[in-house]
């Protein structure tokens, strides 16, 4: 397979999971509010999670909901409506790879969205908008796993989906952990366990926590939350699952042996330290950080290897 | 549907219908099958069909349309139909040309015999736009330059089919001729049963058996690619199309690289792999900034130094668009007497050569009732067409000539043949035009039939897609029918 189609492939995967990762944000806050109306900096955090505060600042001088909305939903920088379009290009331009039907509903998510994005911005279209959406990309993402071949194309889509995953679950992290341990706002830990359950629900994990975590009397806290989200080896958005999903469409892929290196090196680091140790010591941050930095790592060894050649001949 | 209200004219020929308004020899029943559908049963047909085009995706491009660039592929039910006994002629008519051609290309960049016996004058290579001097000396296997060639052919009033013009540089239109039939098999499939209509589908098979023949690596199977310039290229769905029927790899110029022992190679999952043959979607200029175009991003850089040490070979070949320029066109009769010593089966357009003092004089004279064309444009751009321009445009054009005339030749108005075609309310005689396709490598093929180009537009005879031109399907008949 050509190196540019794998690279498109690679993003479609990575785009379509934004896609779905950032609508499944803005819900999940969005009823969060609701609930804590007197938590007004609760939305800036958003920003914080797609780490665009700068290209947020430029635009928009307060961290309000209506801007933040806006700029999650349409902004050129890492937008819903970015994320479609490009996802959308990365297809088009590898028509005679995906199947056609694929195609078609991207280009539907496409029209879709181009149409009905201002019923996402204020609160009483948004529920039905963002769940348009997200089902729309479970549709997709069903499609693909239903219609094609486990070939060399399908697994960059899914090594860019999983990649993409295993970063917005360390970043709804880090950001939970920020907020609650945020010294300036001490009012918020008495609603540690509304936050963390919280932090579940935007990464779909709330109710297979409940089954898998069986811990009575600590409430929904920190310590097992960070625990079952980067180690459980099952739950679709854990990390180690997604590294796991990575690694084995990585032993199916020709001249994998720097990406496979990376990839192992960054489940022994995760394995090898204790969460609950961490989140006492504070220094979970940075330990989330050194895991963002491994996820960096394994991209770069997946562009050089497969995506990018060097001149001069075989 | 009665045909009674369709309106022949003693200047143009009907492909279907006599003056009489009586069916040709042998389409009886494609008559008759008109004449007993009503406009509702067509209208239903044609709804199939547009619904077809919009699920099978079949799409042109055209540019400056911003965002909505790809549109559905104008498409008209109703075929138009040669017989078989006809077009074997042609077949003919069309390999003796391209042969002819290819000779010539060869003899202009190595021996210039042609040149050298006067034949054709040399002053009209040296101002060619497509002439390559880095072609010079090169012979490219089996001495064929142009190993894929959409010949333009047209009906006049009494019946002659005549050339138009040979497209030898990047034709396009084949993906659209296959997928025509596709649809008028699902839309008309009661007439396949009357008729026996020569098969088309075939053509992916010879155009890689064709591209394969010139492998450098004769013995292996060998690694065709189609390079495409991109997405944003009017062809890309051709390019894609092809690329899909023949197992090809489509690549884009960023995808190939040559290294340093003057090899292609494409860039892929496994590591750099050896490309034997570019079937090339890109114009000459664009192929190799090292050599043509220094800006170009879509080429490749030094595949023109990988293509003069026989390493990878290129269809069509650079330096092939030097025989498709419409001066040189003039002169085709006469390559075929010279290079084949035959008579031309398929006669050419009569030309004035406005370089030619006598026939700039008699083009000044005439131009209203006259066709003028720029040498080197391609899809119809530049064209004037005498009787319906404006007076402003006429002084413009005469302007134009005068400053370059080596730059223009002109034809008499040829009345194009009309074909029935299903416009709002009913059956109406529309212009077209029919462009076949030819292979040529160590041997020859020709499509059976091509594509039929329909304008759309009442009266007009400008059948581009990028000028509101439509398509048809192009049945080439059995002369005996289908028994039983």
């Amino acid at each position: 397979m050509l190196s540019r189609v794998a690279e498109r492939m690679y993003w479609f995967g990575r785009y379509i999971e934004r896609v779905e990762n950032t609508a499944r944000l803005i819900n999940v806050n969005t009823n969060l509010m609701l609930d804590l109306p007197k938590v007004k900096y609760i939305w800036g955090s958003l920003i914080s999670i797609t780490g665009y505060e700068e290209q947020f600042a430029n635009r928009f001088s307060s961290a309000d909901e209506r801007n933040v909305v806006k700029f999650l939903l349409e902004d050129e920088s890492c937008s819903i409506r970015k994320s479609v379009t490009m996802a959308r290009e990365n297809a088009r331009t590898s028509r005679e790879i995906m199947p056609n039907e694929a195609w078609e509903k991207v280009n539907e998510l496409y029209l879709y969205l181009n149409k009905n994005i201002n019923h996402g911005v204020k609160r009483d279209g948004r529920h039905k908008f963002l769940i348009d959406v997200m089902n729309q990309c479970y549709e997709l993402t069903g499609y693909l796993v239903g219609s094609m071949s486990s070939d060399i194309a399908y697994y960059f889509i899914k090594i860019g989906r999983n990649l993409e995953r295993a970063d917005m679950t360390t970043r709804i992290l880090d950001v939970g952990c920020l907020n609650l341990l945020n010294p300036d706002h001490p009012e918020i830990t008495e609603y540690e366990n509304i936050l963390w359950m919280n932090v579940l629900k935007s990464l779909t994990a709330y109710q297979m926590y409940r089954q898998h975590v069986r811990v009575r009397g600590r409430g929904v806290n920190g310590e097992d939350v960070v625990d079952f989200m980067v180690k459980d080896q099952k739950f679709p958005r854990a990390v180690l699952h997604c590294l796991g999903e990575v690694q084995r469409c990585f032993e199916a892929l020709p001249n994998a042996e720097h990406p496979l290196r990376s990839v192992t090196r960054s489940q022994r680091m995760i394995n090898k330290n204790d969460v609950i140790v961490l989140l006492n010591s504070e220094n979970l941050h940075a330990f989330i950080d050194d895991v963002q930095l491994d996820l960096n790592d394994i991209h770069e060894q997946v562009a050089t290897t497969w995506f990018s050649h060097e001149l001069g001949g075989p | 549907m009665e045909l009674k209200n369709y309106k022949t004219s003693p200047q143009i020929y009907d492909e279907l219908l006599t003056q009489k308004n009586r069916a040709r020899h042998g389409l009886g029943d494609l008559a008759k099958f008109l004449k007993k559908s009503s406009l509702k049963d067509l209208n239903t047909r044609r709804h199939d069909a547009e619904l077809a085009i919009r699920t099978m995706g079949i799409t042109f491009t055209v540019y400056n349309e911003g965002e909505n660039i790809d549109r559905e592929w104008p498409f008209d039910i109703i075929p138009r139909t040669i017989m078989k006994s006809e077009w074997q002629r042609v077949e003919l008519g069309l390999k003796q040309r391209l042969t002819a051609l290819n000779h010539f290309i060869t003899d202009v960049y190595n021996d210039e015999k042609i040149l050298k016996d006067k034949v054709v004058p040399r002053d009209i290579l040296a101002s060619s736009r497509d002439f390559r001097k880095e072609c010079v000396g090169v012979m490219p296997e089996f001495g064929v330059w142009a190993h894929i060639c959409g010949t333009d052919l047209i009906r006049d009033t009494d019946g002659t089919l005549y050339v138009l013009e040979d497209n030898l540089r990047v034709p396009s239109g084949v993906s659209y001729m296959l997928e025509n039939r596709n649809i008028s098999k699902r839309v008309l499939p009661e007439l396949f049963e009357d008729y026996n209509i020569l098969p088309m589908d075939d053509y992916p098979t010879h155009l890689f058996d064709t591209l394969s023949s010139i492998s450098p690596r004769p013995k292996d199977f060998p690694e065709v690619v189609v390079l495409t310039p991109g997405i944003y290229n009017s062809a890309y769905f051709e390019h894609s199309f092809l690329a899909q029927r023949m197992g090809a790899e489509l690549v884009e110029g960023s995808d190939l690289l040559v290294g340093d022992d003057d090899f292609v190679y494409m860039k892929t999952v496994e590591g750099l792999s050896r490309v034997d043959v570019i079937y090339r979607r890109i114009n000459d200029q664009f192929l190799d900034p090292e050599v043509f175009n220094k800006e170009s991003t879509l080429g490749v850089r030094g595949l023109i130094r990988a293509w003069k040490k026989g390493n990878v070979a290129l269809a069509n070949a650079p330096g092939a668009g030097v025989a498709d320029d419409k001066v040189v066109y003039t002169f085709v009769p006469d390559m075929i007497r010279y290079y084949l010593d035959e008579d031309p089966i398929l006669p050419n357009v009569p030309s004035f050569i406005c370089s030619e003092p006598k026939h700039l004089q008699h083009v000044l004279a005439n131009i209203e009732n006259l066709v003028v064309k720029p040498a080197n444009e391609s899809g119809g751009y530049g064209m004037y067409i005498g009787p319906r321009e404006s007076r402003r445009r006429t002084a413009e054009m005469k302007r134009l000539i005068k400053s370059n005339p080596r730059n223009y030749i002109a034809q008499p108005i040829i009345n194009l043949s009309t074909v029935p075609t299903l416009c709002e309310s009913s059956i109406e005689p529309r212009h077209v035009d029919l462009r076949p396709f030819i292979l040529q490598s160590e041997r020859s093929f020709v499509t059976a039939g091509g594509l039929t180009r329909v304008a759309l537009v009442k009266g007009s005879l400008v059948v581009n897609s990028s000028q509101g031109g439509g398509s048809k399907d192009t049945w080439i008949i059995e002369d005996t029918k289908r028994s039983g």
